[in-house]
């Protein structure tokens, strides 16, 4: 850094405003992820109507056991998130850290059980495409399943990773100190994208896996 | 640098140091975090598109001079429409008054030292600018042929252009779109100035503040679906691929519940300017100011009900065609509240015909025209007639250029003493804006009566019969350029040698008005309080 | 002072945080076995409520809702009514298409 330091004006004139202008901009992002997703959900919708029958038989191929710890696992890891909080508040760095770790391991646990099935499923040739072969007289529209179970699960894991590494930056971060009990607004923010991603698939579980 | 020196500035605000004057350096310029060189970077960056996307719109009315298509084969002229309805939508239009005169105005508006997060409005523009190259670079490798509506399954599976490139372009600005809306909305929310209660907030925020919801819950959804698209090539197989028994028809519904909506990014933005232009150049309040601001939040509302009017003659369902045409009405209602309330303003008030009301005029009238054709072609037999003509065209022209850039152009001659602090040549530059209004006339106006009589919009050849018509609508294209480029020239100049324009050139309200031209770094010596409403212009004696 | 104000940063307890967790498993295995027995509209219908039970728990407790402003539960809501609005006129097409 040279001396040129870049006078930041901030435009907030206290903490407490520029903490409440942060949870504002959060849930306004929340709000667009929701409709992020909502096009692929609007797609299914439409989809799982047409072809009710054909979505039970696709959401039979994918592993049931899998789905289910995989959602434990992510409720588990929220859990952590939300005890993470709490300790950052009252200012015990050493719970603040272990508490990320734990929200950071359960995390990648998902992640690798996540890539083991998506490697299952491209063993199976399952993977939407020119190796597209279920086999077994599977009708066509049977694609359109794995296209939307690939495309959902997949933007859900690519936010999972984002959240990943603002979650590495947090524990860093908490371990120079740099969270304080009076600046907690970081993991409060990181908190809510976190548990907003676990919503996503709380509710894509019960869509690809349970469908019967 | 503290700037310590804004303290004793007593003698020549302007003259003093501000955001501009402050540090030339390039580097300065590319990581500022100040909301009012962020506008400018903006201001820069899409008149760079604009020019591209008009030039290719020359392109195209030279070759519809004459009925063969001499100039280019049909394959080029498609991906010259493509260029010209992406980078204008995508790069002009919707950045233009938002993120240029948003950027720079609302937090002046409000009283604020800059928007919430300024980091984050620097990073909207270089997203912007990312999409925009990769925009560019989509079209020096060959372009797209799709139309900037990218239908499927032409667009997934048939099409031989770069529709890869050119969709993740707009996908990444799309990322820009959201973050600044995201910015807006937290920044009226949480920075208004002591007293600035909501309903005294200038029109210009309450309709920079509709579109920012707008930008921000329809954006994603456009995102979402491009996304889509890509996959669908990537993979060879999506969603909207007929063979696997996917509906083309889903990404139509999806691309319309962004590109409705975002007529309105385009347009509400532009009803904000006018506002304030006409109550500043008539010395009066606005006409009904709460319904003024209720008006804007439906139109953003009811906006997103509509987008199945783009659909009438797609095969979707002649009853959710009844709805959707019923709810299109339903939007000319709070759109005609307020172009009357505009109109009663007007009345009996002290008007000045300074270039900032005559776009203003401008708007009205052509908006007014924009607005009664889209009933037409919202009720859903005549839509069957007029689908896909010349009038379609011609209606969302009086809308997006006829309303919206003639309220940016209003809104940069209006602002312009406060971003440059300079007079503009005001004989020369009512001369453009009366040269803007008669070239656009005659280019549109023709163009209704082509449709009606029937002539497809994306064709290059027509029939000989209409080559009047078309060759009237060229030579008004001519006269329309004309318009565009004198402003380059003559503000351009007025940044050298316009004569110093003081805080207020126009005596207007407004708390942009009470700080110095231009602004200082931080906006205001200490922040405003607000005492009184909005457009509290002195009342006329009889 | 500073504590007072802030009551939009409000914490649910550890101990709260606890028992939303185990009340979130239970709904998990519960939507996991109802899979078993319910199929059609019905299982979907099921597993839809309880993925919305669940939902509410974590915007409730865990991302701090209760303990918001009414204009930050207004804006939580916000992206979900509009999604609404996308399903409610897109089926307004696909459910009366002749």
């Amino acid at each position: 850094m040279n001396t040129e330091i870049v006078t930041e004006i901030s435009p907030f004139s206290n903490e407490t405003q520029r903490s409440m202008a942060q949870h504002l901009g959060m849930w306004t992002f929340i709000a667009t992820e929701v409709l992020f997703f909502g096009g692929l959900f609007a797609g299914y919708a439409l989809y799982r109507t047409t072809y009710p029958e054909i979505f039970a038989a696709g959401s039979h191929r994918l592993d049931f056991w899998i789905g289910t710890i995989n959602t434990a696992v992510l409720l588990t890891s929220s859990l952590c998130m939300a005890l993470a909080d709490s300790a950052a508040k009252l200012g015990r760095r050493a719970k603040l850290q272990w508490c990320l770790a734990g929200t950071w391991l359960l995390g990648a646990v998902f992640l690798g059980l996540k890539f083991y099935e998506y490697h299952e499923k491209f063993v199976e040739h399952l993977v939407p495409g020119a190796h597209f072969l279920p086999g077994g007289g599977a009708a066509p529209q049977l694609q359109l399943f794995f296209v939307l179970y690939f495309a959902m699960t997949g933007l859900h894991a690519l936010h999972m990773i984002i959240g990943l590494g603002l979650i590495g930056w947090l524990w860093k971060r908490a371990g120079r100190g740099g969270l304080s009990p009076g600046h907690t607004a970081p993991v409060e923010i990181t908190g809510l994208y976190w548990h907003f991603v676990d919503c996503i698939w709380v509710f894509l579980y019960p869509l690809l896996y349970l469908v019967r | 640098m503290k700037p310590a020196a804004t303290e004793s500035t007593t003698m020549d605000v302007s003259r003093s140091e501000n955001y501009f004057n402050r540090d030339y350096s390039l580097r300065s310029w590319l990581t500022t975090h100040d909301h009012k060189r962020i506008a400018l970077l903006y201001l820069v960056s899409i008149t760079f598109f604009f020019s591209i996307a008009a030039a290719a719109a020359a392109l195209m009315r030279w070759e519809l001079l004459t009925p063969q298509g001499d100039l280019v084969v049909s394959d080029m002229y498609n991906r010259l429409f493509t260029l010209h309805g992406v980078l204008m939508v995508w790069f002009f239009l919707i950045p233009s008054i938002p993120a240029v005169l948003g950027n720079f105005v609302l937090p002046l508006m409000l009283g604020a030292r800059d928007v919430a997060f300024p980091r984050l409005n620097l990073a909207s523009w270089y997203i912007f600018v990312t999409g925009g190259l990769l925009v560019l670079y989509a079209i020096v490798v060959g372009g797209v042929d799709t139309g900037w509506t990218f239908y499927t399954p032409y667009s997934s599976t048939y099409s031989n252009g770069n529709v890869m490139l050119m969709a993740s372009g707009v996908f990444i600005a799309g990322f820009s779109s959201i973050a600044t809306g995201l910015n807006f909305i937290v920044t009226v929310h949480k920075l208004r100035a002591p007293g600035l209660t909501w309903f005294r907030l200038p029109l210009f925020a309450w309709s920079i503040y509709a579109t920012s919801i707008i930008l921000v819950l329809a954006t994603p959804v456009l995102a979402i679906t491009l996304l889509l698209i890509m996959l669908e090539r990537f993979w060879g197989v999506g969603i909207f691929d007929p063979k696997l028994g996917g509906d083309p028809l889903l990404f139509q519904h999806l691309f319309w519940f962004y590109s409705h909506p975002a007529v309105y990014i385009m347009i509400l933005p532009g009803m904000g300017v006018v506002s304030e232009i006409i109550t500043c150049f008539s010395r009066k309040k606005i006409f009904g100011y709460k319904v003024m601001a209720i008006a804007i939040l439906a139109i953003a509302a009811l906006g997103f009900l509509v987008w199945g009017h783009h659909m009438f003659v797609s095969s979707q369902s002649v009853y959710a065609g009844l709805v959707f045409s019923l709810l299109s009405f339903l939007v000319s209602v709070p759109s005609a509240i307020k172009v009357f309330n505009w109109t009663a303003t007007l009345y009996r008030g002290s008007i000045r015909f300074d270039t900032p009301f005559l776009y203003a005029l401008g708007f009205l009238a052509l908006f007014t025209i924009g607005g009664l054709t889209g009933l037409f072609l919202a009720t859903l037999a005549v839509d069957v007639h007029l689908h896909d003509t010349y009038f379609v065209v011609a209606h969302f022209h009086y809308i997006m250029v006829g309303g919206m850039v003639m309220a940016y152009m209003g809104g940069i001659h209006f602002w312009w003493p406060k971003i440059s602090g300079r007079l503009y040549p005001e004989i020369l530059a009512r001369i453009s804006a009366i040269t803007i209004f008669a070239g656009f006339n005659l280019t549109f106006f023709p163009q209704f009566v082509l449709g009606y009589l029937g002539m497809p919009r994306r064709f290059h050849i027509y029939p000989p019969e209409f080559q009047t018509l078309n060759v009237l609508s060229t030579a008004g294209a001519g006269v329309l350029a004309i318009g565009y480029l004198l402003p380059l020239f003559y503000l351009g100049w007025s940044l050298f040698y316009g004569r110093r324009a003081g805080p207020n050139p126009w005596e207007a309200t407004g708390l942009e008005w009470i700080t110095a031209s231009p602004p200082p770094e931080h906006n205001f010596e200490r922040t405003p309080v607000v005492t009184t409403e909005a457009y509290n212009y002195p009342e006329l004696s009889p | 002072m500073k504590t007072a104000e802030r009551s939009s940063e409000t914490l649910p307890t550890p101990a709260t945080a606890m028992s939303v967790f185990v009340l979130l498993l239970v709904l998990l295995s519960l939507s996991a076995v109802s899979s078993h027995f319910l199929t059609g509209r019905t299982g979907t219908t099921v597993g839809l409520l309880i993925a919305a039970a669940k939902m509410t728990l974590i915007f409730t407790y865990f991302m701090r809702l209760r303990y918001q402003s009414g204009l930050v539960r207004l804006f939580a809501l916000v992206g979900f009514f509009w999604l609404g609005l996308i399903l409610l006129l897109t089926f307004a097409d696909y459910l009366t298409r002749g």
